[in-house]
């Protein structure tokens, strides 16, 4: 004796290949809205996590978001160079704790090059206050060191002792290399979830060393090349720097430095508080992402409209279906009960269905997702807010499965035993 | 009539739309346990009388009495758990479900019906039993979908439906329409006997007047219903 699901159960394998298809659109359409909503708060996760501990993010004028972009997030390039001599002034300041300069600009198989000191590795911090750990190796001590962030090295498969070539220019493939200044891998960062794990480090002198005979962006002619051994002799002291991320003594007196150095006379300068600039980031996205949001829930109700087809045009046909279950004693209520069953049944499939394809798609472009946006992906179980999308979902499935359901329950009223078509 | 007639049309009339009455019957009864012949051709209002009496279609007019219930007096779930309870139903073709296997096929009216469980204490025990009366017994016919059975095959699987849980009333519409003569003799036989074991009413309904013998009584709808009068 089959109980009423168990019928809609059984009826829908009977139309199992509408009904396969029809959950597979369910499918498709609720992945995609759990996609862009994971995608959404986990790229804001890693986009928050990636610096911490840091007071200003200062370059030159820009916008903030810009500044933020190039200089934290590795995305993008840098309008103009700040000098050094505001590093080192900002850096004497009495209210300030810290001065770490970054310089970027050249890149390595892909992956940036960044140009710091070995204070980065002290105060760059991640997440809420950690700091960067080694896995191997050491911070650069000699001229030609070079540390990397796990990705890095794990992809291209470098250990300490071993050496690379950085190439002039951020794109992937490189016409330009510095191949005759070789970096040694000093030490290899723990992973982080951030730009940083994405990231060549050396030390701005090397980065200057590297540069010490290029003009212009181009190499010198070969009879006035500098070699690797007498670049060493060479004045190395950095002039300018892509951007300087400053640590305070006091909280409070962040507000007071970032106008100093926004009205800097002597060069045009902009400074951000890195929350700030992230919440300005997010209202911008945040019409990017309503879009896409609203998409989602769009393809949704057409995934849940195609269920809704799939069932008023299986109607007609399961007419006598649903005079023969009235013969046998159906009441119509049980008629309407069997379809809003196949609707509960197939959006449930569905949401199901949405949640294993979005993990493997998750899954599936976790790797380029990192590398391509630096966005680190959670494999984590269904939040309650995912659940809670699962259940409107299937929500609104019985408020549009209602509709076929009523169709059924008054054709069974007026059909009788018969069909009168 | 008595009150124990099983079925006791008075002055019933109905109508699809509105417009003219398809029934409009003065006085029909079949007593219980009686085995009555209904013929009539196609359109003569069979099927919407057998609907009025199953409980399906409310009558627009007049009183309508199954085993001793003047339907009118129950709500629509009434009439169906009435339905239910107390009659079963064969088709003329297409009448099982495709997508269940004979035995759930069978067993399916149970599903809608307390007092029908009720009097079976071993309900697959009595199916088993049905379908084995019937010619159906071997295991690998139990599981099988009924879509793959032959059409008399299917037609002995809606007869143990019906009959399972032993309803009062059987209402049969056109039943043989589809078989041939052998497998249509046979058929017949098997029902009268489960009825008569039953003590079941039969108001077997079809328009072949030669099988009329093999009832009770032979009625025409024609000439009970006065909405088919030319």
């Amino acid at each position: 004796m089959k109980s009423l699901a168990g019928l809609a159960l059984r009826s829908l394998w009977n139309r199992r290949d509408t009904a396969a298809l029809t959950v597979f659109s369910i499918a498709v359409s609720v992945a995609l809205l759990l996609g862009v909503l994971h995608l959404r708060d986990d790229a804001r996760a890693s986009f928050a996590n990636t610096l911490s501990g840091a007071d200003l993010v200062v370059g030159s004028r820009s916008s903030p978001v810009n500044l933020l972009l190039y200089s934290v997030f590795r995305i993008g390039d840098a309008t103009n160079p700040v000098s050094m001599a505001i590093v080192d002034k900002v850096a004497r300041h009495p209210d300030v704790a810290w001065v770490v300069p970054i310089s970027l600009g050249d890149s390595h198989r892909g992956y940036r090059v960044l140009g710091t000191v070995p204070a980065y590795f002290e105060h760059w911090r991640y997440g809420h206050g950690k700091a960067l750990a080694f896995t191997a190796g050491a911070p650069f001590a000699d001229l030609y060191d070079a540390v990397l962030g796990a990705e890095v090295a794990q992809r291209l498969g470098y250990r300490t002792g071993d050496t690379l070539v950085l190439a002039h220019g951020v794109g992937e493939v490189s016409f330009a290399n510095h191949d005759d200044k070789p970096f040694r891998v000093a030490g290899v960062l723990a992973r982080t979830g951030t730009p940083v794990d994405r990231t060549v480090h050396i030390g701005l002198q090397g980065l200057a060393a590297m540069h010490v005979d290029w003009t212009s962006g181009a190499h010198a002619p070969p009879a006035e090349r500098v070699s690797a051994d007498d670049a060493r002799h060479a004045d190395l002291t950095p002039t300018r720097v892509t951007a300087f991320v400053v640590g305070m003594k006091a909280r409070s007196a962040v507000f007071l430095m970032q106008r100093a150095l926004n009205e800097y006379a002597s060069e045009p300068l902009t400074a951000v508080i890195p929350g700030v600039a992230l919440t300005q980031l997010w209202q911008l996205l945040g019409v990017a992402e309503g879009a896409l949001l609203a998409i989602a829930c769009c393809v949704v109700a057409a995934g849940l409209l195609g269920m809704l087809t799939a069932i008023l045009t299986s109607l007609n046909e399961r007419r006598r279906e649903m005079a023969i279950l009235r013969s046998v004693g159906a009441r119509p209520r049980d008629v309407f009960m069997l379809l809003w069953l196949e609707s509960c049944l197939l959006a449930s499939a569905g949401a199901a269905g949405g949640i294993l394809l979005m993990y493997a798609a998750l899954i599936a472009s976790r790797p380029l997702l990192l590398q391509r946006m630096g966005v680190a992906m959670e494999l984590g179980a269904p939040t309650t807010y995912d659940l809670a999308l699962l259940a409107a979902v299937i929500g609104t499935s019985l408020l549009i499965g209602a509709w076929p359901a009523v169709r059924a329950y008054r054709r069974a009223l007026a059909d009788g035993l018969s069909i009168r078509l | 009539m008595p009150s124990s007639a099983a079925i006791d049309l008075t002055s019933v009339r109905y109508a699809w739309t509105a417009g003219p009455p398809v029934l409009d019957i003065a006085r029909f009864t079949v007593a219980s346990g009686e085995r009555v012949f209904l013929e009539g051709p196609s359109g003569s209002g069979k099927s919407t009388l057998l609907g009025i009496i199953a409980g399906v279609l409310a009558a627009n007019a007049g009183q309508v009495r199954v085993l001793g219930t003047d339907l009118a007096t129950l709500t629509p779930a009434g009439r169906d758990a009435f339905r239910a309870d107390q009659v079963g139903v064969i088709f003329q073709l297409f009448n099982l479900l495709p997508y269940l296997s004979v035995l759930d096929n069978v067993l399916l009216p149970l599903r809608f019906s307390a007092a029908k469980r009720a009097r079976l204490t071993d309900p697959r025990s009595e199916a088993l039993r049905l379908l084995t009366t019937l010619g159906l017994a071997a295991p690998e016919l139990l599981d099988r979908s009924v879509a793959a059975l032959s059409i008399g095959q299917q037609q002995r699987v809606a007869a143990a439906r019906a009959l399972l849980g032993q309803p009062a009333l059987i209402i049969a519409d056109e039943p043989t329409s589809s078989l041939d003569w052998d497998a249509r003799a046979a058929f017949l036989e098997l029902l009268m006997r489960e009825c008569r074991a039953a003590g079941s009413t039969l108001l077997f309904v079809s328009h072949d007047r030669s099988l009329a013998s093999l009832f009770d009584r032979g009625v025409s709808l024609a000439s009970l219903n006065r909405a088919s009068a030319p």
